[in-house]
């Protein structure tokens, strides 16, 4: 069984994050920029399947800026076998629907049985990238799983958002995004630290793929207006002093909430 | 007036969900609703009228069970039929997977996770506005080459629209391919057995931090949320203590809400945490620690014990309700 992991560096979210108010672009900075968590999680189910099965292989699968390939190293030392990055100065700034299309095209050369994914990155929050992917190569997505039970030749689990409890399973190959709750992700130990130094990371540009100048063609979604709301002015500050459940009290009622 | 395409959701009872009706009330602000049924029946989709679609556009539900293909092939037929300006969808977990493969098979580009949308000065083409990290930032986007899809996030629309007398109802009749889609062994709607208003899109949250201190003193967090009528949600150092489940926390992680009152209850504040909330109208913090970073963004803090605080503030409540 082969197993690719769709992973994604991102800004911390314990940090201050900032987008550039000329493009509208998110701005990249390298100390503060860490594997998204949900990418870790979904990396988790594969290495447990590889865990339970030592033949299974697992490939991590990225597009980004070349700054990407430390998050690609750090997750590397969590247990899968290589990474695939794909990085291209044309692809600065690609809408979900062109990362979608190198993505899948990254997945047609790496030809695995299961792509796994979080169910939405905690900076575009899209939820759509992983869906795409399926109906360009022709595959079927269970979106955002709460469990995922990995069989021969069959992938099954739960979702339940918004009300409905949804029980979906599809043959191989197959598309599965996970959610937080899923899986909790492993930590590194010392010996996956240095073996991820040599595990094998393959840069791919945009010409070496079969998706054409994506970056040029199709529909697309553009910016048009990016600016950062004013900072929020705090209202009284009070020490209790007794009265302090009073006076919330009076302040709710004056603004109609109670 | 352009056409504004929604695709509608109805409940396993046949009821429009919320974020129809928010959908509906949005287009009616930009255009002409023209409202899409997946699997309904004449009778079924009448309701629609009243909830401001000036058009029903009706598809069948598809003898397949795989999962969003009925709709997917509906929304490509009704784009060639009515040619949109925009087509809204919820930011569901399932509508979302059908919105972007809709976007490949009838290859337009999909706005994301959107809170509002309007037309350009021109009236030439909508675009679709976003609050990203956690409210920090503003921003607008649109399609160039091809159909807009927009995700709207769900419970940020307050609009509603005008009812419609008499709707125009035409069937419509799907042929576009698409790809497999998963296959759905079973659909359930899930039990709510709280009586409390579920937290997204709730108009009041009362969430709970490390500060609670165990899963019993949590039960403060619920009784001041029982005195407001509001939702229950914690912080993420809540739920790591296994204070309560993963459900409840309000962060970057986790959920997103936007209510009229939020009150944080022995919440630091982190960075991750203010991302899911900060967008409330009225923020409250309780904190014995005068330098958290909850109290940055609160409109009214009260530096203070919980535990002798909150007991207080519900008997003052309820004193003003009575």
């Amino acid at each position: 069984m082969k197993i690719a992991v769709l992973v994604k560096q991102v800004p911390d979210t314990w940090g201050d994050r900032h987008l550039s108010q000329e493009t509208g672009l998110l701005i990249r900075d390298e100390d503060s920029s860490v594997p998204d968590e949900i990418g870790e999680r979904a990396l988790e189910h594969a290495l447990r399947h590889k865990d339970a099965n030592p033949d299974t292989e697992v490939v991590l699968v990225t597009m980004g800026p070349e700054m990407a390939e430390s998050a690609l190293r750090k997750l590397l030392a969590l247990g899968p076998d290589s990474a695939v990055q794909v990085t291209d100065p044309s692809l600065g700034g690609a809408d979900v629907v062109a990362t979608a299309k190198v993505l899948a095209a990254t997945l047609r050369r790496i030809q695995p049985d299961l792509v796994l994914a979080g169910n939405e990155s905690t900076d575009g929050r899209g939820g759509l990238v992983p869906a795409m992917i399926g109906e360009i190569n022709q595959m079927p997505v269970l979106p955002g799983l709460d469990s995922v039970e990995l069989a021969d030749g069959e992938v099954s689990g739960t979702a339940s958002a918004d009300g409905v409890e949804l029980a979906l399973r599809a043959t191989l190959p197959a598309i599965v995004t996970i959610t937080e709750k899923s899986a909790e992700q492993r930590l590194p130990n010392f010996k996956g630290v240095l073996s991820a130094k040599k595990k094998p990371l393959e840069q791919l540009s945009l010409a070496e793929l079969d998706c054409g100048d994506v970056a040029q063609t199709g529909a697309r979604t553009v910016m048009v207006a990016a600016s950062k709301r004013p900072p929020k002015q705090a209202g009284p500050r009070i020490p209790d002093d007794g009265t302090a459940a009073a006076q919330l009290a009076g302040f709710l009622r004056d603004r109609r909430l109670i | 007036m352009r056409n504004i395409l929604v695709l509608v959701e109805q409940d396993s009872e046949g009821t429009f969900v919320p974020t129809t009706v928010g959908l509906l009330g949005l287009a009616a602000q930009l255009g002409r609703p023209v409202a899409l049924v997946v699997g309904g029946t004449d009778e079924g989709v009448a309701p629609l009228g009243s909830l401001g679609a000036e058009e029903i556009l009706v598809a069948p539900a598809g003898s397949s069970d795989e999962l969003g293909n009925a709709q997917v092939q509906a929304l490509a037929a009704a784009i060639e039929d009515i040619q949109p300006a925009a087509v809204l969808v919820s930011n569901s977990n399932e509508l979302r997977t059908v919105a972007a493969r809709l976007a490949i098979v009838a290859d337009g580009a999909v706005a994301a996770d959107a809170v509002g949308a309007r037309f350009d000065a021109e009236g030439d083409e909508v675009i679709a506005e976003h609050s990203v990290f956690g409210g920090d930032y503003v921003t607008e986007s649109t399609a160039e080459g091809g159909p807009l899809i927009i995700t709207i996030r769900p419970g940020a629309i307050d609009e509603r629209a005008e009812a419609v007398d008499s709707p125009v109802v035409r069937e419509l009749a799907p042929t576009a391919k698409v790809g497999p889609g998963a296959q759905v062994v079973s659909r359930r709607a899930v039990v709510v057995t709280s009586n409390r208003p579920a937290l997204r899109g709730a108009k009041a949250v009362v969430s709970g931090g490390r500060g609670l201190g165990s899963k019993e003193n949590f039960a403060l967090v619920e009784q001041l949320a029982d005195a407001l009528g509001a939702a229950v949600g914690a912080s993420r150092a809540a739920v790591d203590a296994g204070f309560v489940p993963h459900t409840y926390q309000v962060g970057q992680t986790g959920v997103s809400v936007s209510p009229q009152l939020y009150v944080a209850l022995g919440i630091s504040g982190a960075i991750q945490h203010r991302a899911g909330m900060q967008t409330a109208k009225t923020i409250v913090a309780i904190n014995k620690d005068a330098d958290s970073p909850i109290f940055e963004v609160a409109d009214f803090g009260i530096v203070g014990d919980i535990f002798s605080v909150v007991p207080q503030l519900i008997d003052e409540i309820n004193k003003r309700r009575n």
